[in-house]
This record gives C-alpha cells, sequence and structure tokens, in this order.
C-alpha cells in the first residue's frame, strides 16, 4: 500500500457564462483534471509537470480538501478520504500539508517569522513556545533571531524557507509543494531545493512536486508526470523519461528549457500555437492540433492510456 | 595594453553607455542602484543583460528609455544615442525620441495594455504622429499584428486585451512596439509570465523581426538559456554593475568572472546528470547604501584575495575580447 493512492480522479469546474451555455445548449461546466491516477510512497518524490491550465494545481487543491473531485478515488494511508468529513480533514490536515506558489504572499504580513512558524501548532492544539519556534527555525536554516522579524524583512529565499518550516511544523506524512522555487533567483532556488532534498532525507515525508519546471523535476523528484488538458500524456520513473520522452508533448517541454549555449540554436522543438481551452477539447488525441508529428489518425481516435514496463503514455505514435 | 577587440568596434555603436551612475532617494537612505556602467549597444544586434533580481538591469533598461520612478537620479555617466544624451534628456526631448525611436516591451502581457479599449484602438493611438488616414492607420495595424503571426489580424483589432491569451497579448506588445520602427527595443523580461512552450516561440518570433526589421534589442532576463538562444551580445550585472560583457559564445563557453561561472553553475539545465544537491551562491547582495569599498562580489567569491578588499576592479579585457570586472583577469597578476 503506498501513503497516498490516487485512481481516476475527475474534477469539473461551472464554466462562465452560464446563461449562454443554456441558450446554446452547451454543457455548464468542464472537466478540468480528466481521469489521473498516481501513488506517492513514503520518502518519494513525484513531480507533476504542465503549463497554466493543465490542472495541476486543481490537483494539489483537491488532495488537502479545498476542492471536492467529482469522481474517483483518493486514498491516504488506506483511508477513502474523497468525500472526508470537516472533523476529519482536521485531523488529515496534520499529516498532508501544503507550501503555496507565492513565498512573501502566503505568509501573513501582520505575524512575526515566530508565530508564523508555530501557528499550525497552536491550530492544531499543540504548545507554539519560543523554543519550538527556534527548533524549527533550526530545520531550515535560519538562526533564531529571525523569530521577531516580519515577512517584508525577508528576502524572497528566507521567506520560502519560512514556507517550508511551516508546512514541516506538524511532521507531516505527505508534503505539497506548488512551484517552490517560483519567483526565486537561480542561486537560491537550488538552496530550496537542497533544503526540501535534505528535510525529505531526515524525516521520509512523501512529497510532491508541482511545477512548469523541467530542470527542477529531474534532481529532485524520483517519478513525474506531465500534464496536458488535465490528463497525464506521460509517467514514469523520472531519469526515463529524461532519457527518452515517448509523448511529443514531452519532447517539447524539454527542448523549450534551453541549456544556455548559443551554439545549440535551432534544433529545438517549437510549438506552434497555445494550450487549447478544456471547454472544448479538440477531438481524439487532446494534443494533435499543437503536434509536429500528428498524422490523420490523432483527430480521430482518443489515445488511450498506454502502459508499458512502470512507465506509461497516452500517445498514438509515441517517439 | 589591449586593444578594443570586439567584432562590433569597427561600426558605430548605436547607444552607447558611458560611466551611467543611477541613484535611489528612499527614507532609508540614498541606493546607489547602478554604479559606472559601460556598455554599448551594437547597431542591428541583441544585446542580453543578464543579473539575479536587484542588480539593477531593470533600472538600466528603464533608464535606456528615460521612465525610471520619480526618486531616481542619474548621479553621473552619459547614455549617448546619437546626438541625444539620453541621461540629461527633458520631458519634451523624450517626447520625440520615445515611440519612434526607442520603444519597449514590458514583463507582464496582461497589465502593458488598456483593458478597457480594443487592441485596434490602442494600435491606431500609438500612430497619432502619422499624417495619414484612419483606414490606412488600420492597415498598418493588421500588417503588424500579421507580423507577430497573429492568426486572423483583422479580426483582432476589435478585440479588448481581456479576450486574448497572455502569449497573444505579448504577440500584440510587440506587434505595437516594432509599429513605429525603432532604432532601440527594449524588452524586459518579456516571457518571464509566460509558459515555457510560449516563451520559445515569443523568443524565436522576436529573434526574426529583429532580423527583419534590423533594430537593435536590449534584451534583459534572467533565464540563460533564453538569452543564449537570442542574444548576439551579453553584459553580466551584479550588485549595480556589469561585471562581466562580451559575445554570448565567450560569455557562456568561457566565463571569465567568479560571478558568471557562479550564476552558469547554478542553473539547473546545465547539469546533465542528475543530482540531489544542486550548487548555490552563498550569502547574499551587499548593501547597495553602501557598496563595498572593494570588489562588490567578494564576499561571496571563493577566489577572493587580499587585493579584492582593497581595490575595486575596473574592466579589464578578458582573452576573447570580453571585459572582465576581476583582478584575476588582471594581466599584471600573471606576471605575478
Amino acid at each position: 500500500m503506498s501513503l497516498l493512492e490516487v485512481a481516476d480522479l475527475r474534477i469539473r469546474y461551472a464554466r462562465q457564462g452560464r446563461l449562454r451555455a443554456t441558450l446554446r445548449r452547451e454543457p455548464h461546466d468542464f472537466e478540468a483534471v480528466s481521469g489521473v491516477s498516481f501513488q506517492i510512497d513514503a520518502g518519494q518524490t513525484l513531480g507533476l509537470v504542465g503549463e497554466s491550465g493543465s490542472g495541476k494545481s486543481t490537483i494539489a487543491r483537491t488532495l488537502i480538501g479545498l476542492k471536492k473531485p467529482t469522481s474517483g478515488s483518493i486514498r491516504f494511508e488506506g483511508q477513502e478520504i474523497s468525500a472526508a468529513s470537516n472533523r476529519e480533514w482536521s485531523r488529515l490536515r496534520r499529516q498532508m500539508s501544503m507550501m503555496w506558489q507565492d513565498p512573501v504572499g502566503s505568509l501573513s504580513p501582520r505575524l512575526t517569522v515566530g508565530s508564523l512558524v508555530t501557528e499550525p501548532l497552536r491550530i492544531h492544539g499543540r504548545k507554539g513556545d519560543r523554543a519550538e519556534a527556534e527548533r524549527l527555525l533550526g530545520l531550515v536554516g535560519l538562526p533564531a533571531e529571525f523569530i521577531s522579524r516580519y515577512p517584508h524583512q525577508l528576502s524572497g529565499g528566507q521567506a520560502r524557507r519560512v514556507g517550508v518550516a511551516r508546512a514541516l511544523a506538524l511532521d507531516p506524512k505527505l508534503l505539497i509543494a506548488d512551484e517552490p522555487t517560483a519567483g526565486l533567483d537561480m542561486s537560491v532556488q537550488g538552496e530550496v531545493l537542497n533544503l526540501l532534498n535534505d528535510v525529505q532525507k531526515r524525516t521520509r515525508v512523501a512529497v510532491l512536486v508541482i511545477t512548469h519546471n523541467l530542470n527542477l523535476v529531474r534532481h529532485v523528484t524520483d517519478r513525474m508526470a506531465i500534464m496536458y488538458l488535465g490528463r497525464f500524456v506521460e509517467e514514469g520513473p523520472t531519469a526515463r523519461i529524461f532519457e527518452h520522452a515517448r509523448h511529443p508533448y514531452t519532447e517539447a517541454l524539454l527542448s523549450a528549457n534551453p541549456e544556455p549555449d548559443p551554439d545549440a540554436r535551432g534544433d529545438r522543438v517549437t510549438l506552434a500555437g497555445e494550450v487549447p481551452s478544456p471547454v472544448n477539447r479538440p477531438s481524439g488525441c487532446d494534443f494533435h492540433p499543437r503536434c509536429p508529428w500528428a498524422r490523420p489518425d490523432c483527430s480521430v481516435r482518443v489515445p488511450e492510456r498506454y502502459p508499458e514496463g512502470g512507465r506509461s503514455h497516452r500517445c498514438l505514435f509515441p517517439l | 595594453m589591449a586593444t578594443h577587440a570586439t567584432a562590433t568596434a569597427t561600426e558605430e555603436p548605436l547607444v552607447a553607455v558611458e560611466g551611467l551612475s543611477v541613484d535611489f532617494d528612499t527614507p532609508r537612505g540614498t541606493i546607489q542602484a547602478l554604479r559606472d556602467i559601460d556598455l554599448t549597444v551594437p547597431k542591428g544586434k541583441v544585446l542580453g543583460i543578464v543579473g539575479e533580481s536587484g542588480c539593477g538591469k531593470s533600472t538600466l533598461a528603464y533608464s535606456l528609455i528615460g521612465l525610471l520612478a520619480e526618486n531616481a537620479r542619474v548621479a553621473g555617466g552619459a547614455i549617448r544615442m546619437g546626438e541625444h544624451d539620453l541621461a540629461r534628456l527633458g520631458a519634451a526631448g523624450w517626447r520625440d525620441l520615445r515611440g519612434t525611436r526607442v520603444a519597449m516591451i514590458f514583463q507582464d502581457p496582461m497589465t502593458a495594455l488598456n483593458p478597457v479599449t480594443t487592441i485596434g484602438q490602442q494600435m491606431l493611438d500609438i500612430q497619432y504622429r502619422d499624417r495619414i488616414s484612419r483606414s490606412e492607420k488600420r492597415a498598418r495595424a493588421v500588417e503588424f499584428l500579421e507580423q507577430v503571426q497573429i492568426p486572423d489580424a483583422a479580426s483582432k483589432l476589435d478585440a479588448y486585451p481581456h479576450q486574448l491569451s497572455g502569449g497573444m497579448r505579448q504577440r500584440v506588445c510587440i506587434a505595437m512596439a516594432l509599429l513605429t520602427q525603432p532604432d532601440l527595443l527594449i524588452a524586459d523580461e518579456p516571457t518571464t509570465a509566460l509558459d515555457a512552450t510560449l516563451e520559445m516561440q515569443i523568443v524565436a518570433l522576436l529573434r526574426e523581426l529583429q532580423q527583419k526589421f534590423g533594430c537593435s534589442v536590449v534584451f534583459v532576463s534572467h533565464h540563460l538559456g533564453t538569452v543564449a538562444e537570442l542574444c548576439d551580445d551579453v553584459a553580466v550585472m551584479y550588485a549595480g554593475e556589469v561585471v562581466e560583457r562580451g559575445s554570448a559564445r565567450s560569455l557562456f563557453h568561457d566565463p571569465q568572472h567568479p560571478y558568471t561561472q557562479a550564476l552558469l553553475d547554478c542553473d539547473p539545465a546545465r547539469i546533465k546528470i542528475a543530482t540531489r544537491t544542486l550548487p548555490t551562491i552563498p550569502g547574499t547582495l551587499p548593501d547597495l547604501r553602501q557598496p563595498p569599498r572593494g570588489c562588490a562580489f567578494r564576499a561571496r567569491c571563493p577566489h577572493a584575495w587580499g587585493r579584492c578588499e582593497r581595490e575595486h576592479p575596473p574592466l579589464y579585457p578578458g582573452a576573447a575580447g570580453q571585459r572582465v570586472r576581476c583582478h584575476l583577469s588582471d594581466p599584471a597578476e600573471d606576471a605575478a
């Protein structure tokens, strides 16, 4: 049994302009996440990669109970949590925590660092004294004098560390990190990732990293899943996907993260067009209108999930 | 002494920044945001400006188009463009240059366009100088929307910005910047707000249009990959100074300044073998209210020695025509 097991998760959102949809006899909602399955084991890291609108943040919000799934199952330590009550959630949230995207914006500007990092302890009825605050700051490599500082006095990297300390306050079993390095300088990104790796080694926390940055995924995750329009187009061990991408979208994302070398110009797969809206999904394969290798079949047949030895993809004509 | 061995030195540059210093007055003291910047923007080339937050790259970009904040003050130096000194140009002077010879693409395409007027109206408005008819202006607007590869361009004139996606809006901004056929186009992190696959599209588009129109581009970015993709020359900034400049090839293949080397080492795109311990640059930026006396990077530099504390390094000429603000590149150090 894995720590977290998600099976055929579907999440629908109501769309805007319902009156117009009614008049045109169109559906009132659309599927933001469309049949996603994955597992995470203790001590393991899974990366969810995708561009805006791919549904990756929706999955995160659903996992910590901020959004109800439309269908599918989410099991945490073997227990079904997709329809958990508020009371059950208050227990569950001690075991799973979230690092929010904006490092400074996710911290209340009116609280000191000391009360920010111990706030989760107080909410869950534990003592959040100065000793605890010092211990938590020590865990993320911040000196004790930061206890009396306010968020606006922190740099992006320091604010991110406070976010990590908050997320770790209750010794969670699952940590969800939504774009943990967004908005941070390159020299600080490494610092935050090293910290996450270090914490994971010590506590065996399972981590779900949500990001659009493939370079990040390569160095911190064991497995990765690439999302497009609410589906996993490819999933498997990170090293093997980097070695040989099977789905053309994965390949395009890999080459959109160029190595800084002026001589490597030109040998890139640049995709035409933009991500279509999940309200009007393309026929056949979701990716076919932008796929450089699309064949006539791709606009007709919907590719299913093709498993192959520990990984899977959704492409009729894999690379 | 070494000569100016850059490939572009043969031709008169479009813009020459000479010893530019810019201060910001704040309640907590004067921040010396730019200190003694020397740079040239060659004609018809793309100059990349790279650095991390707080290094002054955006301040430099904004000073090239006269859009510095109210509390900014040019403390010294000049920005020469033809007969003009952009650093000392008044409001009237800027009205003649901005939007004709110098144009800019901003970071966030969501806020760069006016949300309450149509794309078409905004594209007509910026042609207020031209004595041509409204329908000719409209035709020009359509022509430039086609240049930036917006499908069904004519119909987009009646669209409001919110009806377009982020990538499309940035294309509209590029079309508007090029419409006036500027000599100098400043792009301040134009792809930061976009998704990865769109980012590469916009970079490819900028490259294509720059070659077609032959304008000079100053491309500000913290993303080394896109800079390598797009730029001919690159300047690396740290703590308000240019620490290294040269051709993109010399800079990315053979970085000389320890900061450039550290910055390249940190880029996870360069690390081919998966690792769980990524390189970082320990330490923090110096306080620019009191910039350190010697080398600004000294406190974080793995090679620093006594001289770095005593003496502020000038821009030494490097082996491949680049310029390096580091005593390690001093020919006299080799001899010693």
